[in-house]
């Protein structure tokens, strides 16, 4: 007999997520799940639809990262239109599609650290929820507030530059991009104002990576015993092993750091990785075929990307790489709250790689777009912020899509998320029979440290109430408690 | 004004060359009439019904209504313009218009006039009808699912003097717009793109080049349908001055 326990639906993640504790007889935990309602209609919606629409439609998946799907597409449908696997593209489609690329990063990463992770750790996750949340934050720490907002709003202005509108654009197409950046755009971005311009927005990235540095020194303990475990990795990295968040080889290292997927053409992906279909969950886990379902799940993310690099193709970032690389003697970090730190070297390598491309001609001069010999298949990774994304197509004859698959970075990331749910319960919730807040809190912080979207769907934020629902070892409902 | 005869629109004093119809002398005049199926030059069809005015108290439609001297024409009117978004609301529900992944989106006119007329959200109930899609042409996709039946297509594109399109009711009681396959396939590139053009929507669309023009720089991303026509009414006045 056990007893169940629910939380559902998870706040400050994007979607709907519910999670259920097994206890048993002795209120230990038996097993965890975490139920994610993934609607999989995209890959059925754009069968019959012309391909080159794939890029506009699929990006709908998502409010809160609508780019990489956008991209993701727009790289496979390269393929079909033969402009090669992301390296074939011309200069300008290529780095405009990667200026977008990084806008969407910086602003997805810095819309999470700011709107959903700063309250947990300035206010500690036991505080109170109604002073816990973005408003407490602008309330108490106004600066930092503010900061977020204007390095968010400087990604979305980044992506309206490249994609034509800050949500859900149409700047990539097959084989190319539709526009150069502007003489305008370029220097609005590169010169805007005091307080809004590329400079700045690196000089606030490399502040939230000490603001988070020193917060970790002072609470090492925390962040690195709340959840660790060993994983596999995996991510794109360009051919010399560098981070590269748009167009790379496939890799995976294991929990030692050695290379068990050795920087593969991902065309191939379907000889390397399989998914399985569990009857609890319409997500489905991936895992590495070498290794099977047991030993093959992979964490993707910005903490699996700085455990699978070489290296920061840019300098400040390289820098607090080195550091971050240190603190595990080089091998993998399993540390779940590291993705935290992770996702900040990322905001600020984003940063850098703006400031780059905004100086870089190419961008304003050039062909749009490349076309070659058609074929009728295509493949298109890149890495999200959330992690590693697949698109597949196939296309007939007649420029219909006939097949659609996507491994979405959620998805890749199901069976650490479980893992980390399944830690965090048992770490808080031994011995109790009832749901207590600072265990709600702790699932909670241990599912948004992946910072997943959950639903691929597009929500309010941290509107929905939290719900923890409590069983004994009949099913029957003895507690319930909401936020 | 030698040769033209005088016509009131809206209260006011407008020029016309006689034998023409409403629509074109309102344009000529610097006045908006909005339509779907209208095309300058091509016989007027009268089917979409969006240029609905009202001639002496009778609801007529503008492109098919030739003018007379003295005629007096309601146009811009709290009524007439109610139901012109009633017609396009009409429109949306009984196609399946998902503007956001359609390339037209920017440039399509049925998108532009629900702008103009501020639609919302359209008071019928959606029908989401089937009606297929004719991808098998090398350069054309017909997407009937999008069509608003406004002719156009089968009024001006021919391919060897044939029409590539012909109203069909395929043995259903609905009539569709079908694309004859043959003609289609002889089609040309530019053809193609002229099809396209001439579609006031995104029934016909050309392949492979989707989504070109960049958001910013539509037909109708920065002013609303019919702004052309009202915008000449400055260079008229200079003109008369
Ligand atoms: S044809 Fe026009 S109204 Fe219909 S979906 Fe396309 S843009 Fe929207």
């Amino acid at each position: 007999m056990t007893k169940k326990i629910t939380i559902e639906p998870v706040t400050r993640v994007e979607g709907h997520g519910k999670v259920t504790i097994h206890l048993d007889e002795e209120n230990n935990v038996k097993q965890t799940r975490l139920h994610i309602v993934e609607f999989r209609g995209f890959e059925r919606f754009v069968q019959g639809r012309p391909y080159w629409e794939a890029p506009v439609l699929v990006q709908r998946l998502c409010g809160i990262c609508p780019v990489s799907h956008h991209l993701a597409a727009a790289k496979a449908l390269d393929m079909i239109v033969g402009a090669g696997t992301g390296d074939g593209l011309t200069p300008t489609g290529e780095k405009m599609r990667r200026l977008m690329h990084y806008g969407q990063i910086f602003q997805s990463h810095a819309l999470h650290f700011f709107h959903l992770v700063s309250p947990d750790l300035l206010f500690g996750i036991d505080a109170d929820p109604a002073i816990r949340n973005i408003i407490g934050v602008a309330m108490e720490h106004k600066e930092l507030a503010v900061q977020g907002v204007m390095m968010r709003k400087f990604g979305q202005e980044i992506i309206r530059a490249t994609a034509g509108k800050k949500i859900h654009g149409t700047g990539a197409i097959p084989g190319g991009i539709n526009k150069f950046l502007s003489p305008k755009d370029k220097e609005y971005l590169l010169n805007g104002s005091e307080d809004f311009n590329i400079e700045k927005m690196i000089e606030w990235s490399q502040g939230i990576v000490s603001f988070f540095k020193d917060y970790y020194k002072k609470n090492k303990k925390f962040i690195d015993d709340f959840s660790w475990f060993p994983s596999n990795n995996m991510s794109l990295v360009r051919k010399d092993g560098a981070m590269d968040l748009y167009h790379g080889v496939l890799r995976v290292v294991d929990h030692d750091g050695k290379k068990i997927l050795n920087d593969v053409d991902y065309q191939n992906y379907t000889d390397y990785v399989e998914e399985e279909v569990k009857n609890w969950t319409y997500m489905k886990f991936p895992y590495l075929k070498q290794l099977g379902p047991e030993k093959g799940w992979y964490r993707v993310g910005p903490l699996a990307r700085l455990n699978t690099c070489d290296f920061i193709p840019t300098p400040l970032a390289q820098k607090e790489f080195e550091e971050f690389r240190s603190l595990t003697g080089g091998k993998p970090n399993g540390h779940c709250l590291h993705y935290h730190y992770a996702r900040l070297i990322e905001i600020l390598h984003a940063a850098e790689v703006m400031r780059d491309l905004l100086n870089d001609p190419d961008l304003m001069k050039g062909e749009l777009t490349v076309k070659g010999e058609k074929s009728f298949e295509g493949i298109g990774l890149l890495e999200a912020p959330r992690g590693t994304l697949f698109h597949h197509y196939k296309i007939n004859e007649d420029d219909q899509i006939t097949m659609a698959n996507l491994i979405v970075s959620t998805t890749n990331n199901n069976i650490p998320m479980n893992r980390s749910v399944n830690i965090v319960a048992k770490n808080w919730m031994n011995g109790q029979a009832e749901i207590t807040e600072p265990m709600m809190n702790a699932v909670e912080v241990a599912i948004r440290a992946y910072d997943p979207c959950l639903s691929c769907a597009t929500h309010a934020l941290g509107s929905m109430p939290l719900e923890v629902s409590l069983y004994d070892a009949g099913d029957n409902l003895i507690d319930r408690k909401r936020t | 004004m030698k040769g033209k005869i005088k016509i009131i629109i809206d209260g006011k004093e407008c020029w016309a060359k006689p034998g023409q119809n409403v629509i074109d002398a309102a344009r000529d005049n610097g006045i908006y009439i909005p339509s779907l199926c209208h095309v300058e030059g091509v016989k007027p069809a009268g089917s979409c019904r969006v240029c609905n005015v009202r001639i002496e108290g009778r609801n007529m439609t503008a492109c098919t209504t030739p003018v007379a001297d003295g005629m007096e024409i309601e146009n811009d009117i709290p009524e007439l313009n109610e139901l012109r978004k009633a017609i396009i609301e009409v429109l949306f529900v009984s196609g399946n218009h998902f503007c956001p992944s359609c390339e037209k989106s920017g440039n399509c006119e049925l998108q532009a006039l629900a702008y103009r007329f501020r639609m919302m959200v359209p008071r019928f109930p959606y029908e989401f009808p089937i009606k297929g899609v004719d991808a098998s042409s090398k350069y054309i996709y017909h997407d009937r699912n999008r069509c608003v039946m406004c002719k156009r297509c089968i009024r001006t594109i021919t391919k060897d003097g044939k029409n590539v399109f012909a109203y069909s009711s395929r043995g259903g009681k609905h009539l569709h717009v079908v694309m004859d396959k043959e003609l289609a396939a002889q089609m040309t590139e530019k053809e193609a793109q002229k099809a396209m053009d001439i579609c006031p929507v995104g029934a016909i669309l050309k392949k492979e080049r989707g989504f070109y023009s960049p958001i910013g720089q539509r037909k109708y991303d920065t002013e609303p349908i019919g702004s052309d026509v009202e915008k000449n009414i400055d260079h008229l006045k200079q003109k008369e001055q």
